[in-house]
């Protein structure tokens, strides 16, 4: 059996093993009081300074090692690395606390992001690697033939990438920042080494490598707290199998919570709050002067009074932290309102698909599932810096067999977040609901203190009602671990599984930004004869600046980071999936039809969401232009009128356009090539 | 040799198609009725919430396995050579 198995395979045994033996010894520690925090440090030392062999390991100097690791990485471990690429810090920490928060509408994110590979192995994986060149938009170039067309591909590329990259890196600096307590500039920068060691001397073949090192850590702390979770609540390890029943029970408590006298009274409270809120933004400017005229009354009339010291002062506090002009208030009490809002909201049951009352509501629900899923499925085909993981196979029939792997490999993880957010539910409906506030469990108050659970009494009756709880959803992950009583060392392995989540898709993302501008910019189109060795300089160095720009601006903490993200799928899919697509599969389609399709798609989404999600673009100067959704559909899923345009407008400038005599021998020769020459 | 790529062609635009097909009706008209689907008990789960949570993710592994199996029987049946 051991004997079967390749050198390869071998390697990353032994280096599982070594990493469980490194969990184990560091268990035993803790058991002899060694503190947190250098638990913390140990898994972060320990994973990164791993990478970081791997990476040096890997150094090379070769053109197609350095692209797309020599094309020599075997189908499973390719499928392993793409999975790891794949999955990001919004997978890995976000997605559990998603599907808790939003039940079965939440879902779309499990069937879109696992349905696209679907996509992947039918209509791209094995024509890109037939095709055997480096990156997405060589392949438009080579198909469509001109340089507009590659830099059209090379802007999308990076817009969708770089939003992308950032996000991950904000989400390295969260998890070192709540682990082992760095601050979070200083996380977002050890994110940073992090990145560069793996990616730096050895290009696609390091970050390969280390993506299924990676892949490895984050399955095992994935599937770890909810094993352990499982086995406490139902006496089976394996929580995909028995979460049917849990979420029976959750139904059950869910009947006899949602209603109770206590909980509808808390749900009218809110709604008076927010009455109250809409009524003070109406009378703007007047509310605000006259709140604060209020609160100037009752501190002097407390100072004259003996009132306790710490009252006036806790007030003068409150007063200075009001809004200092209307436009501040207004966007406070507005947030404050849409918060008191939701809370005041009847809570959905989780297994309820498109949650309503109401025919009209349950369509619009309805809509917006299938249009997430649509764009989430055509997003996850058209990102480059998963296509061009299919460039890094021995063969093609390898290709196609490593999106099997891919596709399993994420599989395990995807399969495992909705029994995560059912087993939460559970724990919080049974052990924190109805509990009196002063007995909560510890980790409630733990999690409160960093802001990402809030509890406030509204009714004032010391017991905890259901809308009184609110969660961030990256708590669900995060906690898991002391919401069942684990040890710190389980922790820990999550923040190592979340870190290796996000680092390699950051890794597979710069390296897609930098081969764009290398590769397709300066050695296709500013100097086609530059020597190899130059090309690599100017690769190394431009991870450099982009790596470090990134870091930059996530240390800023962009607000709408994850938004974005959502936003970079539809961009990405209107500008790849119909050009890609026809292009394979449709000899007629021609270069100015391409073009103006990626143009038309990626600019429809674009602007949808600008429409959609703002009213005014300040240094720009416009605004007042926010419309109201068409067909109801949200601005996450943009992409369904982008992709949709995208393949109209090639398929009808196309019909108008002289046909391309070259593509029929291209397109020949990626199809069935028997006859092409041996392109490596 | 032309006639013979083509025939190849064919059949794997064929089969690709009719995956594809499979996959959308899936995707997109099954899970139009999850409301529907989940008056039905599936081990435990209401059977829509089981198709999107496990059912539907399975099946796209199959669909990928049915697919690159048939494909690898193209490829030697038609002597497309692999590199």
């Amino acid at each position: 059996m051991f004997g079967s198995l390749t050198k390869l395979q071998r390697y990353y045994l032994y280096y599982t093993g070594s990493f469980l033996l490194f969990i184990g010894a560091l268990a035993v520690l803790e058991q002899h009081g060694m503190p947190p925090r250098w638990i913390g440090y140990a898994f972060l030392f320990f994973t990164i300074s791993m990478y970081a062999v791997i990476g040096i390991m890997s150094r090379t100097s070769d053109v197609s090692e350095y692209y797309v690791a020599g094309r020599s990485v075997p189908a499973f471990f390719n499928g392993m690395a793409t999975g790891a690429d794949w999955m990001s810090a919004a997978s890995f920490i976000g997605m559990a606390g998603t599907l808790y928060l939003s039940g079965h509408q939440g879902l779309a994110y499990v069937i879109g992001w696992t349905g696209g590979f679907v996509l992947v192995a039918l209509l791209l994986a094995p024509y890109l690697r037939r095709f055997g060149e480096y990156t997405i938009p060589d392949f438009l170039g080579a198909r469509y033939g001109g340089n507009a067309i590659r830099l059209v591909a090379v802007a999308a590329a990076i817009l969708a990438s770089f939003v992308y990259v950032v996000a991950q890196i904000y989400g390295v600096g969260v998890i070192t920042s709540r682990f082992v307590s760095l601050q979070f500039e200083i996380g977002v920068f050890v994110g940073l080494a992090g990145i560069l060691v793996c990616s730096f001397l050895g290009g696609m073949r390091a970050v390969t490598w280390t993506q299924v090192a990676q892949y490895v850590i984050l399955i095992i702390a994935y599937i770890t707290p909810v094993a352990i979770l499982s086995f406490n609540v139902t006496g089976n390890p394996v929580p995909q199998a028995v979460y049917g029943k849990v979420l029976q029970e959750v139904g059950r408590l869910e009947d006899r919570l949602f209603d109770t006298p206590a909980e509808i009274e808390v749900r009218k409270l809110y709604r008076e709050r927010a009455d109250l809120y809409a009524q003070k933004i109406m009378q703007l400017p007047h509310s605000l002067s006259h709140e604060r005229e209020q609160l100037t009354q009752r501190i002097n009339e407390m100072k004259n009074s003996d009132a306790q010291m710490k009252e006036i002062v806790a007030l003068e506090k409150l007063r200075r932290e009001m809004p200092h002009d209307p436009e501040q208030a207004k966007v406070r009490w507005e947030n404050a309102m849409f918060s008191a809002v939701d809370r005041s909201k009847p809570p959905i049951h989780h297994a309820e698909a498109f949650p309503s009352e109401d025919p009209e509501q349950q369509l619009i629900q309805r809509i917006n599932f299938l249009a997430l899923i649509f764009c989430l499925t055509v997003g996850t085909a058209a990102l480059p810096h998963i296509l061009t993981r299919y460039y890094t196979t021995p063969s093609v029939s390898q290709a196609r067999d490593s999106v099997f792997w891919s596709l399993l490999f994420i599989l395990l993880l995807y399969i495992t977040a909705p029994a995560y957010a059912v087993f939460a539910k559970y724990e919080v409906l049974s052990h924190l609901i109805e509990i009196p506030i002063a007995k909560l469990p510890g980790w409630v108050a733990a999690w409160a203190k960093v802001g990402l659970v809030s509890i406030e009494d509204i009714n004032a009756d010391g017991i905890l009602q259901i809308a009184e709880l609110s969660m961030n959803p990256d708590v669900i992950v995060l906690a898991t671990p002391e919401i069942a009583g684990m040890p710190y060392v389980v922790s820990g392995l999550v923040a190592a599984g979340g870190l290796a989540a996000a680092l390699s898709t950051a890794d597979g993302l710069l390296l897609t930004i930098t081969t764009a501008l290398s590769h397709d910019v300066y050695y296709r189109i500013v100097r086609p004869d530059a020597s190899t060795q130059l090309r690599l300089v100017i690769s190394k160095s431009l991870l450099l600046v982009v790596a470090v720009l990134a870091a930059t601006v996530a240390a800023q903490k962009p607000g709408t980071i994850l938004s974005m993200v959502a936003w970079a799928f539809s961009i990405a899919g209107s500008a790849f999936f119909p050009a890609l697509v026809l292009g394979i599969f449709w000899n007629r389609a021609t270069r100015a039809g391409a073009l103006s399709g990626m143009l038309v798609g990626s600019l429809l989404s674009i602007y949808y969401i600008l429409r959609v999600e703002f009213d005014s673009i300040p240094w720009l100067g416009i605004s007042g232009f926010n419309m109201a959704p068409w067909f109801h559909v949200q601005s996450t899923s943009a992409g369904l009128f982008g992709v949709l345009a995208g393949f109209l407008t090639i398929v009808v400038v196309s019909l108008f356009t002289k046909p391309d005599p070259q593509a029929s021998s291209f397109l020949q020769g990626i199809r069935c090539s028997s006859d092409q020459e041996g392109r490596a | 040799m032309r006639s013979s790529s083509d025939a190849y062609w064919r059949q794997t635009k064929r089969l690709t198609l009719t995956l594809l097909l499979l996959w959308v009706a899936l995707t997109f008209v099954m899970n139009w009725f999850a409301r529907e689907l989940n008056d039905f008990t599936f081990l435990d789960f209401p059977l829509g919430f089981y198709m999107d949570a496990q059912g539907l993710l399975l099946i796209y592994l199959a669909i990928i396995w049915y697919y690159n199996r048939r494909m690898r029987q193209l490829d030697a049946k038609y002597g497309i050579e692999d590199k």
